[in-house]
C-alpha cells in the first residue's frame, strides 16, 4: 500500500531527524576540530589535525587524560565487584529491609550530581580525603555501583532457580559454584557493566570538579580550557572523549548481545 | 537385605507455620525404585529436596546407610537428581555438563572424560558431546540431565518430574528405558511424580501422598487394586465409591448397606470394621461387568446407561444408578458387542464380592 510506505518513510524521516538534533552539536564539534581556522566560521578552513597535536602537547590535558584513565578503569573494575556482590545478595538471599537496601543501591544516580558531588567533597574534606586522585575513584566508585548491578541483576534474574541448587547437587560448594557457575553465567552482563561503569566515569565532570583538586580529569581540563580560552583544542579533546565514551558504551551492548541467540534458542 | 538403605523417620517440614511435610516414615531398599506420587502441593517435593539437603526438616530424621543426614549440606551428600526443570548448565558444552560433578570431585581431565563419555555413550548422546545444551531436543536435553547425575554413580538417584517437558510419545519410550536402566544399575531410584501411569509403569513401590502425609506405600498392583484410603480410591484409577454401613460379616466378607441395596465386599486382612459402622465400597471400574439381567450371585446394581466415552480399545460407560449416582464401568470394546448401547437402555451392573474392598471411612 503507498499509504504504508509513506507512513514508513516519514517514520524514518522522524527518527533521521531525532538523531540528527542529538547528535548535531558533538558533530559540529567533531567537524570543527579537524579546522585549520582559529575560529569556527563558515567556510571550512581547510583539514588539519593540529589542534589534535597541540591538545596532546599540553601538558596539562596530557596529564588530565591520564588521570581520567586510571579512574575510568580502577572506578569500573571496583564498582563491578561490589554492583555483583550486590546484585547476587540481593538474588539469593531475602532479609528483614531488603527494600530499603535495593532503594539505597540504586539511589545515587538519582541525585542531581552538583549536590552529590557537593555533599562528596563537604563529607570528604572533613575526614581529610579529599583532593586526591583516589578521591576520584571514590566517588565515581558510589555513583557507578548502581549501574553495574542494576545490569547484573537482569541477567540474574533470567538465571533458572535451580542452577545454582543444581551445582550443590552435584558437590560444588557455594565459593565453587560461585566460581564455576554463577560468574559464567553473569559473565556477559559483568562484562557490560564493566564497559558502562568505565563510560560513566570517563564523562563524569560534576563530581570530580569537586573533589578533584590538583588531580584535574580530562571532562574537569575541558571545563577549565573553556572558562579560560576559547580554543578549538577543545573540540578536539571534546571528539576524543566522545569517540571513547561511545565505543564504550557500544562495547557494554555487544557483551549483552553475544549470547542472546543461544537463549532465545533454549 | 539387612538395613534398608534411606530411613525416613517422623520427618515433617514447615515452613513457618504451613506445614508441607508431616510425619513421613519411609523405608527405601537399596536397588528399589519407589515412585512418590500425589496431587501438586502434597510434599513429594518438598521430600525429595529433603533427601537432596536442599531442604532441612523441621522434624525427624533422615538416614542413609544409617547415618544422620538431616545437616548435611547438599554438596556434602552424594544424592545427584534430575531436575524437573533440568538445570543444565547453559553455557558449557554437554560434555562439560556431565563432566561437572567429577569436576567437583577433584578427577583428572582425562578421567573425567573417559567416564563422561562412558555415559553419553551409554544414553546414545555421545555424538552430541561438543553441542551447546540450547542446541538438543528435549528428549536429548533429558539424556544429558540424567548422563549428569548419575556420572558420579551414586547409590541413589533423585528425579523430580524428569519428564512433565518431554512429548507424549517420548515419555512412553524414555520410562522403559528409565526401568531398564535402573534394573542394570542396581540404583536406587526416587521418583517424584503426579503423573500415574508414569509412577505405576517403572516403579517396584508407590508411595501416594496427600497434605503432607503418606497415605499408602504399596507396589503399584496393590494400591491399585486394594485402596487404603478414600484419597487413593479417589486419586488412583477409575474408581466407585459406595458409602453405607457394616451389617454383617461372613467368611471373610462384608455385608455392606448401601443406599442402592445390600453389597458385599473382602473383608480387609487387618482390620475388620465391626458391624454398625460407616463405610465406603470400593470397586474398580474394570471390575464390572455389564450385562442385562443381574448375575446369579455376586454384587448387583441396576441402572441406566447415560454415557459413553470411547478411547481405543478401552470403552468407559456411565450408569445413572439412581440417588443421583453415576457408576463407572471400564472394558474392552469387544465384550460389548452384543449389548445394546443406546442412551437410556437399562443394564445391570455386576461384579464379584472379592473384586470390591472396604475403607474404614463413611
Amino acid at each position: 500500500m503507498i499509504l504504508d510506505r509513506t507512513i514508513t518513510l516519514a517514520l524514518r524521516f522522524y527518527v533521521a531527524l531525532v538523531l540528527l538534533l542529538v547528535f548535531a552539536p558533538i558533530l559540529t564539534s567533531f567537524v570543527y576540530s579537524f579546522d585549520a581556522n582559529r575560529y569556527a566560521a563558515i567556510p571550512w578552513g581547510g583539514f588539519s589535525t593540529k589542534w589534535y597535536a597541540a591538545a596532546f602537547a599540553d601538558p596539562d590535558v596530557a596529564k588530565g587524560f591520564r588521570n581520567t584513565v586510571i579512574v575510568a578503569l580502577s572506578s569500573s573494575t571496583i564498582a563491578t565487584v561490589i554492583g555483583f556482590a550486590t546484585a547476587y545478595t540481593d538474588y539469593r538471599y531475602r532479609f528483614f529491609g531488603k527494600n530499603l537496601y535495593l532503594a539505597l543501591a540504586l539511589l545515587p544516580p538519582t541525585i542531581p550530581v552538583i549536590i552529590l558531588g557537593l555533599a562528596m567533597l563537604v563529607f570528604l574534606a572533613q575526614v581529610g580525603l579529599s583532593g586526591e586522585l583516589y578521591t576520584v575513584v571514590f566517588c565515581h566508585v558510589v555513583y557507578c555501583i548502581p549501574f553495574a548491578m542494576a545490569l547484573i541483576r537482569l541477567r540474574l534474574s533470567q538465571m533458572d532457580p535451580d542452577l545454582e541448587a543444581a551445582a550443590w547437587n552435584l558437590g560444588a560448594g557455594q565459593w565453587r559454584t560461585l566460581r564455576e557457575v554463577i560468574l559464567p553465567f553473569t559473565f556477559p552482563a559483568i562484562l557490560s557493566a564493566l564497559f558502562l561503569t568505565m563510560a560513566v566515569s570517563f564523562d563524569e565532570y560534576a563530581i570530580a570538579w569537586f573533589v578533584s583538586g590538583f588531580n584535574e580529569t580530562l571532562p574537569v581540563r575541558i571545563l577549565v580550557l573553556l572558562q579560560r580560552e576559547v580554543s578549538p583544542k577543545v573540540n578536539a579533546i571534546g571528539s576524543i572523549v566522545f569517540m571513547i565514551s561511545m565505543t564504550l558504551v557500544m562495547l557494554a551492548q555487544i557483551a549483552l548481545m553475544v549470547r542472546k541467540p543461544r537463549r532465545q534458542a533454549g | 537385605m539387612g538395613e534398608p538403605l534411606l530411613i525416613l523417620d517422623g520427618v515433617s517440614k514447615l515452613y513457618g507455620d504451613v506445614p508441607a511435610v508431616r510425619g513421613i516414615d519411609l523405608r527405601i531398599d537399596a536397588g528399589e525404585f519407589v515412585a512418590i506420587m500425589g496431587p501438586s502441593g502434597c510434599g513429594k517435593t518438598t521430600t525429595l529436596r529433603m533427601l537432596a539437603g536442599l531442604e532441612t526438616p523441621s522434624d525427624g530424621e533422615i538416614r542413609l546407610r544409617g547415618r544422620r543426614m538431616n545437616e548435611v549440606k547438599p554438596w556434602d551428600r552424594d544424592t545427584p537428581m534430575v531436575w524437573q526443570s533440568l538445570a543444565l548448565f547453559p553455557f558449557m558444552s554437554v560434555l562439560k555438563n556431565v563432566e561437572f560433578g567429577l569436576k567437583m570431585r577433584g578427577l583428572g581431565a582425562a578421567e573425567r572424560e573417559r567416564r563422561a563419555m562412558g555415559w553419553l555413550e551409554r544414553l546414545h548422546i555421545a555424538a552430541y558431546r561438543d553441542r551447546q545444551v540450547s542446541q538438543l531436543s528435549g528428549g536429548e536435553r533429558q539424556r544429558v540431565a540424567l548422563a549428569r547425575a548419575l556420572v558420579t554413580e551414586p547409590e541413589i538417584l533423585l528425579l523430580d518430574e524428569p519428564m512433565s517437558a518431554l512429548d507424549a510419545h517420548l515419555v512412553v519410550h524414555m520410562q522403559s528405558e528409565l526401568k531398564q536402566l535402573q534394573e542394570q544399575l542396581g540404583i536406587t531410584f526416587c521418583y517424584v511424580t503426579h503423573n500415574q501411569s508414569e509412577a505405576f509403569a517403572m516403579a517396584d513401590r508407590v508411595v501416594i501422598m496427600s497434605q503432607g502425609r503418606v497415605q499408602q506405600i504399596g507396589s503399584p498392583r496393590e494400591v491399585y487394586r486394594t485402596p487404603a484410603t478414600r484419597f487413593v480410591a479417589e486419586f488412583v484409577g477409575a474408581n466407585n465409591i459406595l458409602p453405607g454401613r457394616v451389617r454383617a460379616l461372613s467368611d471373610g466378607l462384608v455385608e455392606v448397606e448401601t443406599a442402592f441395596g445390600c453389597l458385599r465386599a473382602k473383608a480387609p486382612a487387618d482390620d475388620t470394621p465391626e458391624v454398625g459402622r460407616d463405610v465406603s465400597l470400593v470397586v474398580s471400574a474394570d471390575r464390572v461387568v455389564l450385562g442385562r439381567e443381574a448375575a446369579a450371585e455376586g454384587n448387583s446394581l441396576p441402572g441406566t446407561l447415560i454415557g459413553e466415552e470411547f478411547v481405543g480399545a478401552v470403552v468407559t460407560l456411565y450408569l445413572d444408578i439412581g440417588r443421583e449416582t453415576e457408576l463407572r464401568v471400564q472394558t474392552q470394546q469387544h465384550n460389548l458387542d452384543d449389548l445394546d448401547l443406546a442412551r437410556g437402555t437399562r443394564l445391570v451392573a455386576s461384579w464379584r464380592p472379592e473384586h470390591s474392598v472396604i475403607l474404614p471411612e463413611g
